[in-house]
Formats: C-alpha cells, structure tokens, sequence
C-alpha cells in the first residue's frame, strides 16, 4: 500500500507572506491547481490548503490565516482559483486582496453570512 | 465594436436539471464573456461534521449527488480511514471497484441521454436512459437501493456479493454492449449529431491544465489526467489506462464518455475474475485523530475529499471538491466565443452537477 501514489500525503506549512512567491513556485514547477478550501480548527483559528496536482501526487500548501483575515489571492497566478477564494470568503469571511473575479460576498447565497467564521 | 449585450442563462432553464447561472455577454450572436454564478441550493452539509460523527458523515457525504453517491460514500470512507490509518481487506477494495464502475456506466449513460436531449434527440435520450435502468437494477439487487446505496462504511464495506450474483453482473452488462454500441454509433456516426458537437467549445490541452479541468473533460482535450492511475482500488490490478481523445471539443468529450462505457464493463468483468475470498471489512476503534486526503475519479471527474479529525468522535474537517467546481473556469473558457445557440450543449459538455457543487 504504501507504494501507492495516493498514499502520499505532501503538507507545507507556508507563512501567510511567503504564501504567492511559493505559489508561483509550483506554477513554474509544473503544477496545476487541484483545489483550496479552509478550516476553522477547534482553537478558532483558520488555515488555508491549496492543493496541487503533479503526476497524480498532490502537495499541499497550508497557511495559517492572519487575524485581519487577509491573503493574498493567488488568481494572478492561477485564475481557476476563483472559485475557492470566492467560497472562502462568503463562507469563512476571508478577504482575499488583488483577486481576479471578485464577487464581493455574492458567490454564495447564505442564510447566515460567513457561517464558519470563528466570530459567528 | 458590435453592441454588447448581457444575457442571463439560467438558474432556471430547460437544459439544465439544476440552477446554475450565466451572465452571458454578447456581441451580435456570439458570447464574449461568461461571468458564473452558483450557490442557489448550498446545504452546507460539510458544516454538519459539527453534529454528525465521522462514522455518521459517511451517510452525510454520499447523499452529496444521487448520481455518483456511492464514490462520494467511498471518498468520505476511504478518507477517514486513511486519517486514522485504517487498511481495508482485499475483497472490499474490490467490492467498491466493481460499485464505482457501475456508477461510472450509469452515470454515462445517464449524461449521453442528457445531451441527447439538449440538442433535440428525444429517442435517443429516451433509449440511454432505458438502458441505464438495468444497471440501477443490478445497484438494486446488489445493494438494495438504486440511488442511495450506504453499502460503504469506514472500514470496509455493508453487504457482500455472491459468485451468482457477479456473475449476474457481468453477463447483465455483456448482455447490454451491444445495445450500449447502437447508441454509441449514434453519438458517434450521425451527422446531425456530429454537427452540433464537433469544433465546438474546443478546449486546448494547455488551457485544460492551465485551468486545472479534471475527467473527461480533460481527457477530451488530450490530458493524461485519472486519478485511478493513483492506486486507490484496485485499478492497478485490473490494466486500467485513461481513455484519452485530443481534439478538445464536445464530440471528443463524448466519445471519451462513450468509450469509459464500455472500459468500465471491461474493468468489472476483470475485477469480478480476479476478486478473492474473504472478509469485508474491519472493525474500527477509537476516534479520528489525523488528517488525510483522498482523490477519487468520479464519472465526472477527480473529486478531493479531505478529512482532519481533532482526537474526537467528531471530525473537525470534512472537505469534498466536486468535479464540477473545478470544471466550472473551464466551463467559462469553452464559452468565449461560441454561439449563443451552442451554450446549452457547452453547458452540459462537463456533466456539470449542481447538487454536487452546492454540497
């Protein structure tokens, strides 16, 4: 089993300043964005994954959210990460600076706003 | 520069099951731009790992999509267990394959009905969609339910099935290729058919991975991109290479569909030779106290479901990205430039699953 491409689990805990120059390391390597989703961990604080894809073997950047909520957005990079960055902010209420489609809190069509942030 | 118009495309439309929207931007009949909008029925049921315990949020997963329910039940299973460093038996691993193929060939069919009726073929959706009930029948008698199935657990899987029974199987699907071929010389041959699928919405295979697009629709664009070449099942006991089409366009998508139709027949007949004897699954103790993630190639896609556990018998995380989210940029770039009357094919050339998008 653990041979096996799917079994290899790659994390990089990545400061929330080095988060794009890292990002654009992995675009001049080769790798396509797989996907980006955050986390609201029991001690209240969120992290952000994104996840790439080469080979079929995943790497995972993860980094911690700042407490102004803010990250920079990593669509000049990859535009397909819209969506997630989208979704991060209508559901998490992380603000995401320089995002390239940027739907200001209308991707999502919540009842609660920002339902998994730690505030809420 | 022509006079710009904006168009909105659903969330209620004829060709689409599910609301999704589109502000489409014309200039005389052609779209230029194309700026998305989802989030009509979120349900937030990744929020619900705050109540369910992760054994309970296998069922919480699966009812995601009543498509491809039992690979999101395998993804959410599998993840956990790989979080808590559980290894299934053999036959399980085999069990879940044979599933997941199924779902593949009644997804399929299902889609190719789906498209039929988009462009106007009313016979052939009706005839892909009669032939696909036989393959809910075998879900049936082999799971007892045909769109919900909870045959998945963490640790393994529910309910076994016996020699007679797969051979069943595998003679119910030899006995429908020929049926399955028709079709697909339809799909394949007709030139009405050929007329509104060929050169249309072509993706390029640097644009498919530049915008990270996953199953056929990636193949269908020459992307040597499935994620059952990553080892999950059993795949690499069964000689499984991606079907694989280069000219990125409709028609390309769904031969690539097409041909995934009759590879899955061809993958269950292998793994029903080849499954061994045994056990079906493993007790499992204790609480989740890691964290893994787990790909799985739906019939739409590579899917990602991520579980973290916090040491409790609930999970802090259970994260699922569906095929269609990440196939929706993509969605966007095959529509610049296409003909108004072209986008409700475009739309439903990446199988897109709303409810699985609004998990």
């Amino acid at each position: 089993m653990s041979e096996k491409k799917f079994m290899i689990q790659n994390f990089e805990d990545v400061a929330p300043e080095a988060l794009l120059p890292r990002v654009k390391e992995m675009k001049a390597g080769g790798y396509r964005l797989g996907q980006a989703c955050a986390t609201k961990q029991l001690d209240g604080t969120i992290f952000v994954l994104y996840s790439f894809d080469l080979d079929h073997v995943l790497y995972n950047l993860k980094v911690v959210v700042p407490a102004d909520m803010k990250l920079q957005s990593v669509t000049g990079e990859y535009w397909s990460a819209f969506i997630y960055e989208n979704e991060m902010h209508d559901l998490f209420g992380i603000k995401f600076e320089n995002l390239a489609l940027d739907y200001d809190g209308r991707f999502f069509k919540v009842v609660t706003p920002t339902p998994w942030n730690p505030q809420n | 520069m022509a006079k710009r118009t904006i168009i909105p495309f659903g969330p209620q439309h004829p060709v689409l099951p599910e609301p999704i929207h589109l502000d489409l931007v014309l200039e005389d009949e052609k779209v230029v731009d194309v700026i998305p909008s989802i989030g009509y029925v979120h349900r937030g049921l990744e929020k619900l790992v705050e109540k369910k315990e992760y054994t309970e949020m296998v069922y919480v997963i699966e009812r995601i999509c009543g498509i491809c329910s039992f690979g999101h039940g395998w993804g959410a299973s599998a993840s956990i267990e790989g979080a808590m460093g559980v290894e299934i038996p053999e036959r399980a691993q085999f069990l879940r394959t044979i599933w997941h193929e199924l779902s593949r060939v009644h997804s399929h069919l299902l889609w190719l009905g789906l498209l039929a009726d988009a462009f106007g073929f009313e016979s052939l959706f009706m005839h892909c969609w009669r032939v696909r009930e036989h393959v809910l029948d075998l879900f049936e008698k082999t799971t007892g339910g045909r769109v919900i199935f909870s045959v998945c657990k963490v640790g393994g899987v529910r309910k076994d099935i016996d020699a007679a029974t797969l051979k069943e199987i595998v003679d119910t699907l030899n006995g429908l290729k020929p049926e399955i071929q028709k079709l697909a010389d339809v799909f394949i041959e007709d030139a009405s058919v050929k007329n509104r699928t060929q050169g249309v919405g072509v993706v390029t295979k640097e644009e498919a991975i530049e915008l990270g697009a996953v199953g056929p629709v990636a193949r269908g664009s020459g992307v040597y991109q499935d994620i059952r070449l990553a080892g999950i099942g059993v795949y690499d006991q069964l000689g499984f290479e991606p079907c694989i089409e280069e000219a990125g366009d409709c028609y390309a998508r769904t031969v690539v569909r097409i041909r995934e139709v009759f590879q899955a027949i061809e993958l269950i007949e292998k793994a029903v030779e080849l499954i061994p004897e045994g056990p079906i699954d493993v007790k499992v103790n204790g609480n989740v106290d890691g964290e893994f993630i787990l790909r799985l190639e739906q019939p739409r896609g590579e899917a990602f479901y991520y579980a973290k556990g916090a040491g409790s018998k609930f999970l802090e995380r259970m994260r699922v990205r569906t095929p269609t989210n990440q196939n929706i940029p993509t969605l966007v770039k095959m529509l610049q430039g296409c003909d108004l009357a072209d986008v409700p094919v475009l739309a439903l050339t990446i199988d897109p699953c709303i409810s699985c998008t609004e998990r």
